[in-house]
């Protein structure tokens, strides 16, 4: 049985193909997936992402023991409401997940995980607790719904539908949030442009969606999520990077914190004694095509392969991410096996699209 | 709810095929199918004079989505394929019918009668 978030209703009344993402039953889209995408890039969108958890870490020893858990450094953060991405790996430094956590105090914190890898992260930190013998509380925020507005006029029309949410968030720098009573605003997202990640109780969640639908934001799913995460150059979990997959190897080096040596978190000593194998670069098809998961590239240096491939809309031409031999460096050209014929590809840096504007 | 014209044949694997007053073969894919693959972005079709046996996966159509592929309703050479189709591939999505991808001289005139009716297609995609 397919899991609903709060709005399910609200995506199929209004028409959305509907798909299986991780065990929940999501909107894949409204229509035109491209459109969709397009509405990202140059007005405002939003996106039901319920299916992620929300967990609250309180105590004494929340600090110690995320500096234990996670790759990434949480004594970065200093302002209340200030995010921070990192992975959390498994002691062969694999990826477990990767999650944003907002700090509010030493003692205080919200961590944001996918939806497909929740239990398993649940599971995993409990038993740390557990072996640690932290004084901390771990609360699963199942009650909670996550609507993110996205776009160059995302934050004009979130304060357009909801004006008690102005003042506490005009002043947010990105990768920052404020709370307002229960509901936590946060400059964040995962498509390349500005806007919030909206986390609120669930029973307001179709009220609050509809009053930013009313303001002109328009309802995008998760087929244009995707194809906007990868040209922002953002990793998919299970895609670009999983258990079996260093950061190192995934793009995510500078998500991973050596500074303080006495800092031991799990997977630490892995990462230490395996430095970076690959790198991931951008493709952009010179041929005419269309780049996927799990092709072979070919380079002077060696074989690679592709992580994640789309049509990009922005650029209107084939994009991917590649894992590829240190080697190979961007502005090069490689061949990609594309069923069984071989085409002509671009390796640029990451991101391909910012704010809009194409990068490549 | 999907367009299922009545004049036109289908198969199972969700091809549209017109038969010509020439006894060719106009063939496409179904708006269930568009509606399925999500925003069309890419066509390769089958070269005129490739000999094609019916089944036999002859073009492949990319939505931003996936890769797909399409396949010969019946045996036979493929005498054009559809350019205009190549060149803006969202003509898939506008007009699903309107956007043929190649026409077939088949084999035997007689396998056409095979093919699915507007009932059988339209039981087919319900069941799916």
């Amino acid at each position: 049985m397919a899991k609903h978030t709060p709005l399910h209703a609200v995506h199929v009344a209004a028409g959305a193909r509907m798909v299986d993402f991780a065990g929940w039953d999501m909107p894949v889209n409204y229509g035109s997936q491209i459109e969709e995408h397009h509405v990202v890039r140059r007005d405002a969108g939003m996106f039901d992402v319920s299916h992620m958890l929300g967990l609250d870490l309180e105590g004494p020893d929340a600090t110690t023991w995320l500096r234990g858990l996670l790759a990434n450094d949480v004594t970065k953060l200093h302002e209340p409401g200030k995010a921070l991405y990192s992975c959390m790996l498994n002691p062969d430094g694999g990826v477990i997940d990767d999650l944003i956590v907002y700090y509010f105090s030493p003692t205080s914190y919200r961590i944001v995980v996918n939806a497909g890898t929740a239990d398993k992260d649940v599971a995993w930190m409990r038993q740390r607790i557990a072996a640690s013998g932290a004084n901390v509380t771990l609360e699963s925020r199942r009650d909670l719904a996550m609507i993110a507005v996205q776009g160059p006029n995302a934050r004009d029309k979130t304060w357009a539908a909801l004006p008690d949410m102005r003042a506490a968030s005009e002043g947010l720098k990105p990768f920052s949030a404020a709370r307002i009573g229960d509901v936590l605003i946060a400059r964040t997202g995962y498509t390349g442009e500005d806007g919030f990640e909206i986390t609120l109780p669930a029973a307001r969640a179709e009220a609050v969606w509809n009053a930013l639908a009313a303001a002109g934001v328009k309802p995008c799913g998760l087929g244009a999520r995707d194809t906007l995460r990868l040209e922002a150059g953002m990793n998919l979990y299970g895609q670009d990077m999983d258990e079996t997959v260093s950061p190192l190897d995934a793009g995510l080096a500078w998500t991973v914190d050596l500074k303080d040596e006495s800092r031991d978190f799990v997977g630490r000593a892995a990462l230490v004694a395996n430095p970076a194998r690959r790198k991931v670069l951008g493709l952009i098809l010179e041929d005419k095509g269309v780049l996927r998961a799990h092709m072979t590239v070919f380079t002077a240096a060696g074989e690679g392969e592709t992580t994640s491939g789309s049509f990009s809309p922005s650029l209107e031409k084939s994009i991917a991410f590649a894992r590829l031999p240190l080697g190979v460096e961007p502005g090069g050209v490689v061949e990609v096996d594309i069923r069984g014929r071989r085409l002509k590809a671009r390796t640029v840096k990451l991101p391909f699209v910012r704010n809009g504007k194409a990068l490549v | 709810m999907s367009n299922v014209p009545a004049e036109l044949k289908y198969t199972k694997s969700h091809e549209w095929i017109r038969v010509e007053a020439d006894g060719s073969l106009t063939i496409g894919v179904t708006d269930h199918a568009q509606e399925a693959l999500g925003d069309v972005v890419f066509l390769e079709l089958p070269e005129a004079g490739r000999q094609v046996a019916a089944g036999e996966a002859c073009a492949v159509i990319e939505s931003v989505k996936a890769a797909s592929d399409i396949y010969a309703p019946v045996d036979g050479e493929v005498i054009a394929s559809n350019q205009d189709a190549v060149d803006a591939p969202e003509s898939v999505n506008a007009d699903a019918y309107a956007a043929w991808l190649f026409k077939l001289k088949p084999a035997n005139a007689g396998d056409v009668a095979a093919l699915l009716d507007t009932q059988g297609y339209q039981a087919e995609i319900a069941n799916a």
